[in-house]
């Protein structure tokens, strides 16, 4: 279990590895970063392993660190944790393998990619809100260069607008913290003693600090109208970026939500559940209807992404263990199956036909040229439409059972969300890999075939295939180390609606 | 009280040395330096010039923070000392740039003003006396003027150092006329006797007259908006090592004898920020400057194309935020300022050392110059996104916990039922937009590819390599393990 924050510094030190052997060769900085990504989500494995579930959040590390404003380096890790550090492993695995093929400064591409993963760890593991905030940031910065440098339609465009988003969420989130902190004359920066200061603050001082913060997570998580950066931000990225956007990166801005604003500020939390609620509900379905008529197909898996993430605000707005328990799960899940589509629509179509317009896939014989992604995206398809199996179901499933319980009619509005989802994720299958091609174009394709997809691309979705079958199948896996972690005292007042 | 010339000696240590230092570099350049090489003269130059700040530190360390020295027309207090090391640093960084820059015509001269300069920086932190303030004061800026003239070749040189020069000679006019009127009130120069014949007196309109001067020369010196118009032209015309200087360690310098100044010596006219309300006393004035810097250096640094002019509207845009400092400085100590401003004067002063070294190699003037950099030179491109990153505060560099600093202190002052609540807010909205900026900056040398004609790899000088690691590493230690620095307060 204490081998835990070792997951950060083995990225960041891979990430420095990568940069130094990345200047001699790009093979050498591949297998640093496959080997770095491996021995973190190694580590992860064998916490989980060890990891006993229990109310109590374990401490990894706590050392003195700022004493001026009382900041300590305090790591700690519950089931929570634990869940999304096992994510960011596995998603930052396969997002190493479907970026097997960039050639172009290949050392900094990983160290870049590495820093973010490190970052990621980091904000996972932080039991202090200052430690949070740094490595949140540490999170962001890479991400800009990935897109802006190896990116592809639009990458400085959508590069700037990811990144002043990703600050302008950032500043909300200082702002919020800083009030808190001051106005409640907190004692320094460890959840428990914000969570003390925030409660001796005024009714409507809470209210705003909770507004605060929760939009400043939430901007980062996806939240409808604060969405926009996320389809251009994921279209323009190259693919591994766009996995851990999507897949690891999203989840920072829920899992702050959550651990942040909602634990700290219950009573604000309770003012704006209806608006929260409404919102999330928005998202799903606006998000499925543009995805709907989207012609870009990586533009159609971004606006799924916000629209599934929209599960993820809702279940955590409902404020009930269950529908909470069923957000993290929805984040593990949408985690494993953004990537995979992501990968197979980014690396294994686009980088092969070197388009994404539906009008043109449509011409392709694909699901002939290229069986396996065919497959693959069939399968992706059906776990992110939340067929019973794959882990979108159980997800999706437990959020709505929690939500039932606070608004019947928000449930039955995001179940509107499901069925959208289903038709933009059969229309994007069926145009994509079963158009109809004409006999020119068979003939065409059967003179210049396709490369044949890599071992790399096989194992990372074989991977992610594998996870999202696991937790479809046995969800207790998870759910067993997230509902004992639901009753950890920091969350306690989440339940209790502030009423303390 | 008997003087005790013994301990002024040596608190005036790190001075002597210094002058000591410009003397002897002159004299060596003199003698020896005539037939020798504009280079082989530049670098003696720098060598005995790095000599005499060493020797400066080292007499700085001997002394310590030992307290009022002379009967308290000096004051060695923690905060003095830091400062000293301070202003030190940055022009031992300095030196490093002037090695990376392009020769100037008279390389003796130059360092020995750049001496001449830091000296009076050293008095300036730590004169506890209106007269020795300004003649500290005085010192430093006329050899600023002198450095930023210093191109005679270029013309952009003249004008920034004529602008900086004019704007400057008015402000200290108003500063010589505040302190007349602050003596003719009170009767006293020392500023712990002024404090105390203060707060017997109470206020006057003619100490309103008195402060509203002081501040004003304290927004030319800091380059607050709306005294900033100096800012913009000096930054780009001036040598790049004169701009360096002039954007660090004479901004520490400058904060920390108003800081002097306005908290322990006028203090019992401070009025308060942390109420609505206007309290009528100079922390009005303050949050006022503060509000301006800060929209005016944000928003105006949006529009501009040409790096060294981005660089002036963010010092603008910091100095905003320092002023937040100054406001919380009376609680909080000034620790978190003095942190902000060092860390921030070594990022700018890296930053100009960046573009000293791409001077070399074709001139850097517009952020397009930048494109490619970080394929010309990976070393050049790393330390400037160290710098920039710090200066748009990302953790974990040190300008991020300059900000944090500040902002958590001068929240604490009220929370956000005054003007030093809303300015903290609103600073922490604008550092989301500076981050636009700095962000163009990155992406022309990180992301963009060279230009066709000047592809080439960069060849870094020796001590300039030395100097950007330098600063680069002070950027992260300090922003790592800022307790080490706030410990000292």
């Amino acid at each position: 279990m204490n081998l835990l924050p070792y997951t950060i510094y083995v990225s960041l030190a891979g990430a420095a590895l990568a940069l130094w052997v990345g200047a001699r060769s790009a093979a050498g900085a591949r297998a640093v970063a496959l080997v770095t990504a491996l021995v973190a989500w190694g580590l992860t494995g064998w916490a989980a392993a060890g990891f006993t579930p229990s109310a109590d959040p374990g401490t990894l590390v706590d050392l003195a660190w700022i004493p001026q404003f009382g900041i300590r380096y305090h790591l700690a890790a519950d089931g929570i944790s634990l869940t999304l550090v096992v994510l960011t492993g596995l998603a930052a695995t396969a997002g190493v393998l479907f970026s097997w093929n960039i050639t172009e400064r290949t050392g900094e591409f990983f160290a870049c990619y590495l820093a973010l993963i490190g970052g990621v760890y980091g904000v996972f593991l932080s039991a202090d809100a200052f430690l949070f905030f740094v490595f949140y940031e540490i999170a962001i910065v890479p991400k800009y260069f990935l897109i802006a440098r190896w990116g592809s339609t639009g990458r400085e465009y959508g590069a700037m607008k990811l990144a002043l988003y990703s600050f302008g969420s950032s500043a909300l989130v200082l702002a919020g913290l800083l009030w808190v902190f001051a106005a409640g004359h907190a004692a320094g920066f460890g959840f428990a003693e914000l969570a003390r200061a925030a409660a001796t603050l005024g009714q409507h001082e809470q209210f705003a600090a909770f507004a605060l913060l929760f939009t400043g997570f939430a901007i980062l998580a996806g939240l409808f109208p604060f969405h926009t950066w996320a389809p251009t931000g994921h279209v323009a990225a190259p693919t591994g970026a766009s996995m851990l956007l999507a897949g690891v990166v999203m989840k920072l801005g829920a899992y702050g939500c959550l651990r942040i604003a909602m634990a700290l500020l219950p009573a604000g939390l309770e003012f704006w559940q209806p608006v929260i609620v409404a919102l999330a509900v928005i998202g799903i379905v606006y998000a499925g209807l543009v995805a709907l008529v989207q012609d870009d197909l990586k533009f159609v898996i971004g606006y799924s992404s916000v629209s599934h993430m929209g599960f993820v605000l809702l279940g955590l707005a409902a404020a009930n263990p269950t529908a909470v328990a069923g957000a993290v799960l929805q984040m593990v899940s949408h985690g494993i199956i953004a990537g995979l589509l992501f990968a197979v629509v980014g690396r294994m179509v686009y980088e092969r036909t070197h388009t994404r317009q539906l009008e043109r896939l449509r011409q392709l014989p694909l699901h002939r040229l290229m069986p396996f992604a065919a497959v693959i995206f069939v399968i992706a398809g059906f776990a992110s439409m939340g067929l019973p199996g794959f882990s979108g179901f159980p997800a999706e499933l437990t959020i709505l059972i929690g939500v039932w319980q606070y608004s019947p009619l928000a449930a039955l509005a995001a179940a509107l969300g499901i069925v959208i989802a289903a038709g933009f994720t059969l229309k994007a299958v069926q145009v994509s890999f079963f158009g109809r091609a004409d006999a020119t174009a068979e003939v065409v394709a059967a003179e210049k075939p396709f490369e044949p997809v890599t071992w790399p691309e096989k194992t990372g979705a074989l991977l992610l295939v594998a996870a999202t079958l696991l937790i479809g199948l046995k969800p207790d896996l998870v759910l067993d180390w997230i509902t004992p972690s639901l009753q950890s005292p920091l969350l306690q007042a989440i339940w209790s609606g502030g009423g303390r | 009280m008997t003087p005790g010339y013994d301990l002024l000696a040596r608190a005036l240590g790190p001075e002597i040395a210094l002058v000591a230092g410009a003397l002897w570099v002159l004299a060596a350049d003199l003698t020896f330096g005539r037939r020798q090489s504009l280079a082989t003269r530049l670098a003696w130059a720098l060598g005995i010039g790095a000599l005499a700040i060493v020797a400066a530190g080292a007499a700085l360390l001997a002394v310590g923070p030992v307290g009022p020295v002379y009967a308290g027309n000096f004051l060695l207090d923690p905060l003095a000392v830091a400062t000293r090391g301070g202003v030190l640093t940055l022009s031992l960084l300095t030196l490093g740039v002037a090695a990376a820059a392009k020769l100037p015509r008279h390389p003796a001269e130059y360092v020995a003003i750049i001496l001449f300069a830091t000296t009076g920086f050293t008095l300036m932190s730590a004169a506890h006396h209106l007269l020795i303030a300004f003649v500290a004061l005085e010192l430093a800026s006329l050899s600023l003027y002198v450095l930023a003239g210093f191109d005679q070749s270029r013309r952009e040189s003249a004008e920034a150092a004529l602008k900086y020069f004019l704007f400057g000679g008015v402000a200290t006019a108003f500063l010589l006329f505040g302190f007349s009127l602050i003596y003719g009130l009170t009767g006293q120069l020392d500023i712990s006797r002024i404090a105390v014949a203060l707060s017997l007196s109470g206020p006057s309109p003619l100490l309103v007259v008195a402060v509203v001067m002081v501040l004003v020369a304290f927004g030319f010196k800091a380059a607050a908006a709306p005294f900033h118009l100096w800012a913009p032209d000096t930054y780009e015309g001036a040598p790049t090592p004169s701009a360096a200087l002039i954007a660090s360690a004479s901004k520490l310098a400058g904060f920390t004898l108003f800081l002097r100044l306005l908290w322990p010596g006028l203090g019992a006219l401070a009025g308060e920020v942390a109420t609505a309300g206007n309290s009528g006393g100079w922390l009005t004035g303050v949050a006022l400057l503060s509000g301006a810097s800060l929209l005016l250096g944000n928003l105006a640094a949006l529009a501009q194309t040409n790096l060294r002019r981005l660089l002036a509207y963010s010092a603008i845009a910091h100095t905003g935020a320092m002023l937040l400092g100054v406001m919380a400085a009376e609680t909080a100590g000034a620790g978190p300022l003095f942190y902000y401003v060092a860390t921030y004067g070594v990022a700018t002063a890296g930053a100009f050392g960046v573009i000293a070294v791409l001077e070399r190699h074709g001139g850097c003037q517009q952020i397009s110059d930048l494109a490619g950099l970080g394929a010309r030179s990976p070393l050049l491109g790393a330390c400037l996104a160290v710098f920039i990153l710090s200066l748009a505060g990302i953790p974990p560099l040190a300008g991020f916990f300059g900000k944090f600093a500040v902002f958590a202190v001068t929240l604490q002052l009220g929370g956000l039922a005054g003007p030093a609540g809303w300015l903290t807010l609103l600073a922490i909205a604008l550092s989301a937009v500076a981050l636009y900026y700095y962000l163009i900056v990155l992406k022309a040398a990180l992301v963009l590819p060279p230009p066709s004609d000047r592809a080439g790899p960069i060849r870094v000088p020796f001590a300039a390599a030395i100097t950007l690691l330098g600063a680069a590493a002070l950027i992260v230690i300090f922003g790592v393990f800022p307790s080490v620095v706030l410990g000292w307060f």
